[in-house]
């Protein structure tokens, strides 16, 4: 038998990102469930085919607990990709704990865009780079943000020099700024950032987070609709105020 | 230079089709040979708005598998010598269309036509962006109220995305028509405003038609408006906006039904 070599097929290697949130439940177990379904609930749809790593360090729990406390995410059609801190024997090898190069690392990375959407991949690639060549941690976004388009940034702020439109989500480690309307989502400190803030000269917006607290469009104070408005966290309270 | 322009809005209905037959011949009376392309296949309307589908015999799938040439499956318009349709399949889906087919059959467009104006499907699937992916301009077709406008937003980041010009990192020319626009609903503030859609949108103005009985009239005739009826409000709109994409500077207004105030007078039964 003969290999034709000219029939070899090239075969491509490409690097892909996605940014995975972390669920930490806390005890008792029973109310961060009843939390998690409200945030679910409140979310609109946010944590549809979402990946979530689920870090069980802080509660330790044993072996029954832990399998109890998958199955009662599994339940919840949450994508589950990971589960951390405990016993990797215990669950089935999909759970098996990320490999070391995707845990998160104490010290901040050099930065390394990351910026896609979840559909249909939205170009932005350029400007992305661009940031990361200067060596500096925010990204600008020269244009309208639209409608389906996400702007992901987990390593600092996000500048939006036009506006955001209703149905265009942007997810920054750091704080974001929006210099036209705030229409979409905007969630800032994902990376447990609580002094993140949501900045916007013309508040419209669907849904703010900051640091995982959420404000949807039926708690905000209707009299700030309109007006340049900065959201920030005291303590564990999100505060939306005029500017 | 030949231009290759994609009449789109992601929503149905806003009136794509309407526009494309109408811009199509208001080009074509500028004096520009000028081809209309149906890529909505399964559900081809062009044909009708243009009143040519009885002499439809190949279509744009064939062209696209190589089963027919380009010249069998254009039809020439009987009152413009210089416009053309070329007619989308009616029995198949839109699957049956390749990009390699339909990249082929623009660029011999391109030799033969100054415009080639290019009316998509509906939605954000395949048909549309096939229909938009070797836009040079778009026009992006738009009704006062949210829904359209969000889909009409939804529609402009794909033209920043996924046409040909986007990922050789150019910009496709943007347009916005306002379309269905009615003075007195818009004035009781029931219709977005033209402003607010243009804030959301923020792509520059190319006109706005107004809601008119003589647009559904025409396209029962089998005539664009611009041909049916030239001198009414709808027409005057299109062959402005066609100027103004033809770069002539035409002042921005919305024109009214001349025999208004003589309805008003004679209570509205004058017609």
């Amino acid at each position: 038998m003969s290999v034709d070599l000219q029939s070899r097929v090239s075969f491509r290697l490409l690097g892909r990102s996605v940014l995975a949130f972390s669920l930490t439940p806390e005890r008792p177990v029973l109310d961060w469930f009843l939390e998690l379904d409200r945030r679910v609930l409140g979310s609109f749809g946010f944590f549809t085919d979402r990946p979530l790593v689920l870090d069980l360090t802080s509660i330790a729990p044993t072996k029954a607990e832990t399998l109890e406390i998958v199955a009662r995410i599994e339940e919840r059609n949450l994508r589950l990709i990971s589960v951390e801190g405990v016993d990797a024997e215990w669950l089935p090898r999909r759970y098996s704990p990320l490999p070391k190069s995707m845990q998160p690392v104490g010290m901040p990375s050099p930065p390394e865009s990351v910026m896609q959407s979840w559909d249909d991949a939205q170009r932005v690639d350029g400007q992305a780079s661009a940031a990361s060549e200067k060596g500096c941690t925010t990204l600008l976004i020269e244009e309208q943000v639209r409608s389906g388009q996400t702007i992901i940034f987990p390593e600092g702020d996000v500048t939006v020099v036009g506006s955001v439109a209703s149905g265009a989500e942007i997810i920054a480690g750091g704080s974001i700024h929006v210099y036209g309307t705030l229409r979409g989502r905007a969630f800032a400190g994902t990376n447990g950032n609580t002094r993140a803030r949501i900045f916007c000269s013309k508040f419209d917006a669907e849904i703010l987070v900051i640091d995982g607290l959420y404000k949807t469009a039926d708690d905000f104070d209707h009299h700030l609709l309109g007006f340049p408005v900065q959201a920030r966290l005291d303590r564990d309270v999100m505060n939306i105020e005029a500017m | 230079m030949s231009k290759v322009l994609v009449v789109t809005s992601g929503k149905g209905g806003v009136g794509k089709t309407t526009s494309t037959a109408a811009l199509g011949a208001a080009l074509a009376q500028q004096g520009k040979k000028v081809v209309v392309v149906d890529f909505d296949i399964g559900l081809r309307n062009l044909d009708l708005v243009m009143g040519a589908e009885r002499r439809v015999v190949y279509d744009l799938v064939n062209v696209a598998q190589g089963n027919a040439k380009l010249r069998q499956a254009l039809i020439q318009d009987k009152r413009l010598e210089n416009l053309c349709l070329l007619p989308a399949s009616q029995t198949r889906d839109k699957d049956a269309l390749s990009e390699k087919g339909v990249a082929r059959i623009i660029k011999e467009l391109r030799t033969q036509f100054d415009w080639i104006i290019c009316d998509s499907p509906a939605g954000i699937e395949r048909g549309a962006v096939m229909a938009m992916r070797h836009a040079d301009a778009a026009v992006i077709i738009t009704n006062p109220e949210v829904s359209s406008v969000r889909d009409s937003d939804r529609i402009i980041g794909l033209l920043d995305s996924k046409t040909e010009k986007a990922e050789n990192g150019e910009r496709v020319e943007k347009h916005l028509l306002v379309t269905r626009f009615d003075q007195t609903r818009a004035g009781r503030g029931e219709m977005l405003k033209i402003d607010d859609v243009m804030d959301i949108l923020s792509v520059p103005l190319l006109g706005i038609i107004p809601e008119s009985e003589q647009v559904l009239r025409a396209s029962n005739l089998g005539q664009p408006v611009t041909l049916a009826n030239p001198m009414s409000a709808p027409a005057r709109a299109y062959s402005d906006a066609a100027r103004r994409l033809l770069g002539d500077v035409v002042a921005m207004n919305v024109p009214m039904e001349r025999f208004n105030l003589l309805n008003m007078i004679f209570g509205g039964r004058a017609a």
